[in-house]
């Protein structure tokens, strides 16, 4: 028996969006009494960040701090439109329509600001921790809870404002093919090291390394933790995860999670992870949608570490002891399955 | 079969009702006593989703017959920092990134809990047995095991 260590590499491209026959999502924000922006979507936002990154392009935007930004959001009956949260759509499509919905808002939010304070909006500024000011004369400012008391109950006004991103749908010209699908892509990599043990056919992930370029990584922490899961993810899908093992013939399924096998907290691999920043002129701040990409590169460098391992080319996932074993006997040119 | 008087201590506060044949403890939580942190996850105990502590111990309350464990202490997400501010656990995994959607962390935070008041210098290893019958399908484990390693640092050093 044999411990057999192989590297392999796969790379990905992963678009941002869909061509749908016009893919729009819109926001709208508004001030309450006391100056906390309340940002109404219906986009949903299941654990990858979505309320996160939208409150921070919000407060970005109005140059408030993010506690003052409320995300009510997943109400379809009642929010703005939204296509939904899929083709790793969310940070850029939704994050577009806040920014402009928060830029009205603070264009009026400054208007207010100049009738309150009797200067000009074009002298004023935000200092981000919340006050409203002249520049060049600080001293002169008003509190962000004070101008909304002071829009709310002595000018009459909302302080408000409508975002929508609307990508149009883009037709193929018929000569060339050529089209523009999508708002922009992401490019990752992923190296992964492995193990597989000659014997068993066990396939052991040892490390996997990946770099991703997201455009601007609004929140780094939470894009690191999209590319490591989604690592896992896709580990999982290369080694464990088939609901119909022996395909079309559907014998062998598993039927619950003590047959449905996934790597557990003691299966996981060492990972590496870097984020490449390269801001992209469509997106919010210049991010990219990264959210379904990072299973994808895991699976064929898994697969080509196997390759570079042990010699034998899976092409059927997952990559079970099993499937291994039944390479390598190939490989060695006997296939005892073959003689029954 | 009739149904049963049940006296449980849930998050030191006593609680008595009455149990239908074949009420589990996660169903008592929930549905009789509004406790809704456990969650129902695969409801045959392969999942730790619904994890609380019984008389200090982790166990998956969806296997449990509320009526086997009459006058247990029970431990549960919402007795872990009641005044609302943060236990240890919670902060670490809160500032550590230790989740994404969030239906695994009750019971992880459960199982972390039991393991922490038995062994508050867990190695590694020990903090990956622990949490070995909890599944998570967002994460990758790993910001979950530095978590519960830097809530038994922060409460040694507490």
């Amino acid at each position: 028996m044999t411990r057999l260590r192989g590297r392999g590499y796969a790379a990905v491209n992963y678009p941002t969006g869909m061509n749908l026959g016009g893919d729009p999502s819109q926001a709208l924000i508004h001030a309450t009494t006391t100056g906390t922006f309340v940002v109404s979507l219906s986009s949903v936002d299941l654990g990858q960040g979505l309320k996160t990154v939208v409150a921070q392009c919000a407060a970005e935007t109005l140059g408030l701090p993010f506690t003052n930004i409320l995300v009510d959001t997943a109400d379809t009956d009642t929010g703005p439109h939204c296509m939904g949260t899929f083709a790793s759509r969310g940070t850029h499509r939704v994050g577009n329509a806040v920014i402009m919905a928060a830029t009205e808002a603070r264009a009026i939010m400054l208007d207010v600001a100049a009738e309150e304070l009797e200067v000009d909006a074009a002298d004023l500024e935000t200092d981000g921790t919340g006050y409203i000011q002249v520049r060049g004369a600080e001293a002169k400012r008003i509190h962000i809870t004070d101008l909304a008391l002071a829009a709310h109950f002595t000018h009459g006004r909302t302080i408000s404002g409508r975002g929508v991103f609307m990508k149009e749908k883009s037709e193929v010209v018929p000569e060339t093919g050529e089209m523009d699908p999508d708002s922009c892509q992401a490019h990752a990599c992923t190296v992964a090291e492995v193990e597989v043990d000659d014997e068993t056919g066990v396939v052991e992930v040892l490390r996997m390394y990946s770099v991703y370029e997201i455009g601007r990584a609004l929140h780094p922490a939470m894009a690191t933790q999209q590319v490591e899961g989604g690592a896992w993810m896709g580990m999982s899908h290369a080694l464990f995860e088939a609901t119909e093992p022996y395909y079309p013939v559907r014998d062998h399924g598993p039927a619950d999670f003590s047959e449905y096998l996934m790597p557990a907290a003691g299966d996981i691999p060492e990972q590496v992870s870097v984020l490449l920043e390269r801001p992209a002129p469509t997106g919010p701040y210049g991010a990219k949608g990264i959210g379904e990409m990072t299973a994808n590169a895991p699976i064929p460098a898994i697969a080509n570490a196997i390759f570079d391992a042990c010699g034998v080319r899976l092409d059927h996932m997952p990559f079970t002891p099993e499937r291994v074993l039944r390479a390598l006997d190939s490989l060695r040119g006997q296939d005892l399955s073959a003689h029954g | 079969m009739a149904s049963k008087i049940v006296t449980l201590r849930v998050n030191d506060r006593e609680e008595e009702f009455l149990a239908r044949p074949g009420t589990t403890l996660l169903g008592a939580l929930r549905d009789t006593l509004g406790l809704t942190a456990a969650k129902r996850g695969c409801a045959q105990g392969a999942c730790g989703s619904c994890n609380v502590l019984v008389d200090g111990k982790p166990v998956p309350s969806c296997l449990v017959p509320v009526e086997t464990v009459d006058g247990a202490a029970v431990a549960t997400l919402e007795g872990v920092a009641p005044t609302g501010d943060l236990d240890e656990v919670q902060a670490a995994f809160l500032e550590d990134f230790a989740t994404q959607c969030g239906f695994c962390t009750p019971g992880m935070i459960m199982t972390a809990e039991a393991l922490l008041a038995e062994n508050p210098d867990p190695t590694r290893a020990e903090v990956v047995e622990a949490i070995s019958g909890n599944v998570c399908r967002c994460t990758g484990y790993e910001p979950i095991v530095n978590a519960i390693l830097d809530a038994a640092s922060r409460r040694r050093s507490a």
